[in-house]
């Protein structure tokens, strides 16, 4: 690893100055990703800004209709949450899948998402449920937010406070893990929301994305039969030695209709 | 950057590097070998210790993280010249082999039980996916970890 100044900071504010005085910084929230990276020289930040005393970004809350999760929240606190399991019980099955249980107990929601790892879990279900990503400026749409490989609509100094869910009526999340790394080859979460039925797809692509054929077909006939004949593009998909773009656009319906197995 | 920690009871006071990973420092600096490093990409949990009773991967954080922190690796487990019965457990149940991988299973097998006090196998199989052993074929960890007296 490369050298690097460390700072550790105990407010919002603090983290801006920060963000603003110093040369390369980076801000981290659980390190899962950040330090495996830095370990392997591929990032080189001449600052690295912790996060995790920061308290108001912690926590889980019900507000209405909305769950709202604290972006240094960890994956181990979303899966055993009770609100989470009784409200959204899908997103706490998919914050259990994440990496094992010692990284479950460090990485957080915010660092996912931030991050926009191609196979992550979470923008998935960000995507599929519609959340809001809450920042230190601006509330974002999940439409808007993941861009492209590693690419959100985060400005290089806005920090992600929470994550708004809206409560479904119901959603599912299946994934097929890639067997050594646990991330998703194929992720598919299928909610049924107020605002229609939303499917987001991670792994398969440069990043999360919504399937609007997948949704198309279900809003016509809620089944996994409707899905049989969707073509999925594998164009834009992503293909690597643990899978190919075609087998990729495969497991997109395969897990799509898994997630719709479960919800009927 | 100096920093506080308490490694196995015991109050430490040390100026380590920014870059300083927790698992060297509990190596090099407080010279616990027992915390071994078996990969480079937080997959394989032989570095598995407990940060303030929690079980994490101690090469995947800063040792500057971990201040004011308590720390508990293998060494600190047992009390008194008596094994932990985790420890006992996989003693009795032939729950290792080479070794290599051991304290990390034995680090996670108490975290796991602390959670899931009556876990069964099948969910016991999932928690331990962070942990790999290359000589057992898992049988013996899993039935050390089940049986352990705790
Ligand atoms: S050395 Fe920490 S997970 Fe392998
Ligand atoms: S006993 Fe040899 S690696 Fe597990």
């Amino acid at each position: 690893m490369y050298e690097f100044h460390y700072h550790k900071v105990s407010s919002i504010n603090e983290v801006k100055e920060k963000i603003s005085s110093l040369d390369d910084p980076k801000i981290m929230a659980g390190g899962m990703t950040l330090i495996p990276t830095m370990k392997q020289r591929l990032a080189a930040p001449s600052d690295i800004i912790d996060l995790s005393d920061i308290n108001e970004l912690r926590g889980i809350s019900k507000e209405k209709d909305f769950i709202i999760i604290g972006s240094m929240t960890t994956h181990f606190e979303v899966h055993t949450s009770e609100i989470v399991k009784k409200e959204i019980p899908s997103l706490a099955f998919l914050a259990g899948l994440i990496g094992d249980p010692m990284v479950r107990h460090r990485g957080t929601i915010g660092g996912s998402v931030a991050n926009s790892d191609p196979s992550a879990d979470y923008p998935s279900s960000v995507i599929s449920l519609g959340a809001k990503i809450i920042t230190d400026k601006r509330e974002i749409d999940a439409d808007d937010f993941f861009i492209d490989l590693f690419e959100t609509a985060l400005d290089d100094d806005e920090i992600i406070i929470s994550l708004k869910f809206p409560i479904p009526n119901k959603a599912a999340y299946m994934k097929f893990p890639q067997p050594a790394s646990r991330y998703a080859l194929v992720g598919v979460f299928v909610a049924v929301t107020k605002e229609g039925i939303r499917v987001g797809v991670t792994g398969a692509g440069p990043c999360a994305f919504r399937s609007k054929e997948i949704e198309k077909a279900l809003s016509q006939d809620f089944s996994e039969n409707s899905i049989e004949n969707v073509n999925i593009p594998s164009e834009n998909l992503n293909s690597d030695i643990h899978a190919s773009a075609e087998y990729r656009s495969h497991l997109v319906k395969v897990m799509a209709k898994r997630a719709i197995k479960k919800l009927s | 950057m100096k920093i506080n920690v308490n490694v196995n009871g015991q109050d430490i006071s040390e100026e380590v590097e920014p870059r300083t990973l927790l698992v060297d420092f509990i190596r090099e600096n407080m010279k616990l070998t027992g915390t071994h490093v078996g990969c480079d990409t937080t997959q394989c949990g032989a570095c598995t210790i407990h940060l303030d009773g929690i079980a994490i991967k101690s090469c995947t954080i800063l040792a500057v993280q971990a201040n004011n922190k308590s720390i508990t690796t293998i060494e600190g487990i047992s009390k008194n010249d008596k094994l932990h019965p985790m420890q006992e457990s996989f003693k009795e149940n032939h729950g290792l082999q080479c070794g290599f991988c051991t304290p990390g299973m034995v680090m996670a097998g108490i975290d796991i039980r602390r959670r899931k006090p009556s876990i069964d196998e099948d969910e016991l199989r999932l928690e331990l996916e962070g942990n790999i052993c290359r000589c057992t074929g898992y049988h013996n960890i899993v039935k050390s970890i089940l049986n352990a007296k705790m």
